[in-house]
């Protein structure tokens, strides 16, 4: 074979390339002009997919009618990044998820203009020893934006906690932002299985860190938080929009994989009076959102390594991503935007690397999938 | 199809050791089929060993030294098998055991409804059997093949097995060691209980390397290349035990080759 064959997906990344390439210098009055003649030079080759090629807003979010509607408008909307699931070994072990890890910092310090903060999403460390978290810490202190840190079971099983909470403070607290009130939870508290079988902080660690690994117990926020967060709330008038961050879904999605929170309907009746809450959390490695009464959940990627959809319990509003290549390693991964809007909601961007970021609207999420539908995988789960 | 086994009854009337002796199964099962297993009587210890005895719940020995609850060494059990043997031939001068090993006559054992009516002329028919026979076929179904002959026991015997290489393949699956990984990384962070790994989609057009693949190149390019190890040789029993784990996760699913 003299020349070597362009596959399809190369034909367009090097489509895409010189696009990008050619865009560089440009003011945005000319940036968008070039970049809807090349989408439409694409979509007459009828080369695309339907979510292929997409023009994606990433502008901030304009004021909009919704929020002049339910008299929201007048307060500030803003952006802020995530970070989320970087699994980190010590460096002298594994430089692929570092690389992942570095890649996300980059990205977010590349946003311009820089977002508010930037929400760290949990499981910095894969086996929560204090080598991993500290290594954790020193890449995301390169960050510019000011980090919102949130705890995950990774970080948290071999010491309990005690080498986090040195790092980064109490793992949950509450703070308000242009209007908006933010509680970050610590959701992956777990009942004791591991004094009855003797286990040492390592096996503990091993155990918790295996996804499918049955003997652990199902995370939960536990009642000792759940009270903490009514009384946190007791001060915040019903109008006010809520951000919630917590690292496993406030949901049950698929109880064997520990994509669960036990308590998570006493959560979300605590939420209930609340007319604008948005849910981020981490743990699931996948695009996954979903819309429970007034409550809207986003799931972040992670930057180590993408994991499949579950067998069953995916929410009807999640639109699958396309199965992750896995002789790419960073397809299915990345980090994200969320721009939240004057009401308080939060449109989500899912910035895949090695892909076209997708776009979620609150619109969407809110309207039960009546408007705003996101682009369809062309290769979902088997 | 031989069936070699001895029980030796402890005096606490637990741990049966199987030896490499055949008791003319085809006979003991025609009679056993539906029988009760029996219960022998191990006479009490005299010299403060414990007392074994042979499946024929007649003869028996103390195992001086041996405390209740205490395994003899392989050699000690060989030794006490040989001298139980001996005591039953001296016992029974004109009849003899018969090793299904090299027993010319041995046959692929009938049904039981099929032997019941045939004439065995040794062992003596009151030797036991710590084993149930195979089922006489239900009415309206055929009789007489090898199948016909297995008995519960050996579906059980051979689920164990099975499921042991595939418990040893969750292992491996499980363990960024045992797989010969470099970075931490084992099979279960991207594939939790084996998914995503579709094994019911190959042989297939791999575009990734360019040619038609099995199962066993993706898990061998998987050590190779996310999890940093060295790729198994086919024959690699770990390989093999990873292969049964992923088939086994995808039970009930169709086959369906080439998919994409």
């Amino acid at each position: 074979m003299a020349a070597r064959h362009k596959s399809v997906e190369t034909k367009y990344m090097e489509e895409r390339d010189a696009v990008l390439r050619g865009l560089r210098g440009l003011d945005r009055r000319t940036f968008l002009k070039v970049l809807a003649a090349s989408a439409g030079a694409v979509m007459s080759k009828g080369l695309i997919t339907p979510h292929s090629f997409q023009l994606v807003e990433v502008a901030n979010a304009a004021p909009d009618k919704t929020a002049e509607a339910t008299g929201m408008a007048g307060k500030p909307p803003f952006t802020f990044a995530y970070i989320s699931d970087t699994h980190l070994y010590p460096r002298t072990l594994n430089q692929r998820f570092v690389r992942g890890a570095v890649k996300a910092v980059e990205d977010v310090n590349a946003l311009d203009p820089q977002p508010d903060f930037v929400l760290f999403g949990g499981d910095l460390a894969q086996t929560g020893r204090h080598e991993e978290l500290e290594l954790g810490r020193q890449i995301l202190a390169e960050l510019k934006a000011p980090v919102k840190m949130m705890v995950g079971e990774h970080d948290w099983f071999y010491d309990l906690g005690d080498s986090w909470k040195d790092m980064f403070g109490p793992p949950n607290y509450s703070f308000d932002w242009k209007g908006v009130h933010v509680v970050v939870l610590m959701s992956v508290h777990e009942k004791d299985f591991w004094t009855a079988r003797k286990l040492t902080p390592a096996e503990r660690m091993g155990i918790v860190a295996g996804l499918d690994n049955g003997i652990q117990s199902r995370f939960e926020v536990g009642d000792e938080e759940r009270k903490w967060l009514s009384d946190d709330l007791a001060k915040v008038p019903h109008t006010t929009p809520l951000l919630v961050f917590s690292h496993s879904p406030l949901y049950k999605y698929y109880r064997n994989w520990n994509f669960w929170t036990e308590d998570a309907e006493q959560v979300q009746a605590i939420l209930k009076p609340y007319k604008h809450v948005t849910v981020i959390h981490g743990h699931t490695h996948q695009m996954l959102y979903n819309q429970i009464a007034n409550i809207s959940f986003y799931g972040m990627l992670s930057t180590a390594w993408p994991w499949p959809y579950a067998p069953t319990g995916l929410p009807p509003l999640t639109i699958q991503m396309n199965r992750a290549d896995p002789f790419d390693q960073f397809d299915g991964l990345g980090d994200g935007q969320l721009n939240v809007r004057p009401d308080g909601l939060a449109d989500k961007i899912y910035n895949l690397w090695d892909r076209n970021p997708v776009s979620v609207k609150a619109d969407y999420l809110i309207s039960h999938g009546k408007v705003a539908r996101p682009p369809a995988p062309q290769f979902a789960s088997y | 199809m031989t069936r070699r086994s001895i029980a030796l009854v402890t005096a606490a009337g637990c741990a049966a050791i199987l030896a490499a002796v055949a008791y003319a199964p085809q006979v003991l099962r025609a009679q056993q089929a539906q029988a009760p297993l029996p219960i022998h009587q191990v006479p009490q210890a005299k010299d403060g060993g414990v007392v074994v005895m042979l499946c024929d719940g007649k003869t028996s020995m103390e195992v001086k030294g041996l405390k209740t609850g205490e395994s003899m060494s392989h050699a000690q059990a060989v030794e006490v098998t040989r001298e139980l043997m001996a005591q039953w031939q001296r016992e029974h001068p004109n009849e003899k055991w018969q090793m299904a090993q090299t027993d010319e006559s041995s046959q692929p054992v009938p049904a039981p409804s099929a032997a019941s009516g045939a004439d065995v002329s040794k062992p003596s028919s009151t030797v036991p059997s710590m084993e149930a026979g195979a089922k006489p076929p239900a009415k309206g179904m055929q009789q007489g093949d090898t199948y016909a002959s297995f008995t519960d026991r050996d579906y059980k015997v051979w689920k164990n097995e099975t499921d042991n290489f595939v418990a040893e393949g969750k292992r491996i699956f499980h363990s960024d060691k045992e797989l010969g990984g470099t970075i931490g990384v084992s099979c279960d962070m991207c594939h939790p209980d084996a998914s995503n790994t579709h094994p019911e989609t190959y042989p297939k057009y791999q575009v990734q390397l360019q040619k038609v693949a099995l199962l066993r190149d993706m898990i061998n390019w998987c050590i190779e290349n996310p999890v940093k190890g060295k790729a198994f040789d086919p024959n690699d029993p770990k390989l093999r035990a990873l292969e049964a784990y992923i088939l086994a996760q995808r039970k009930g699913v169709p086959l369906n080759y080439g998919k994409h």
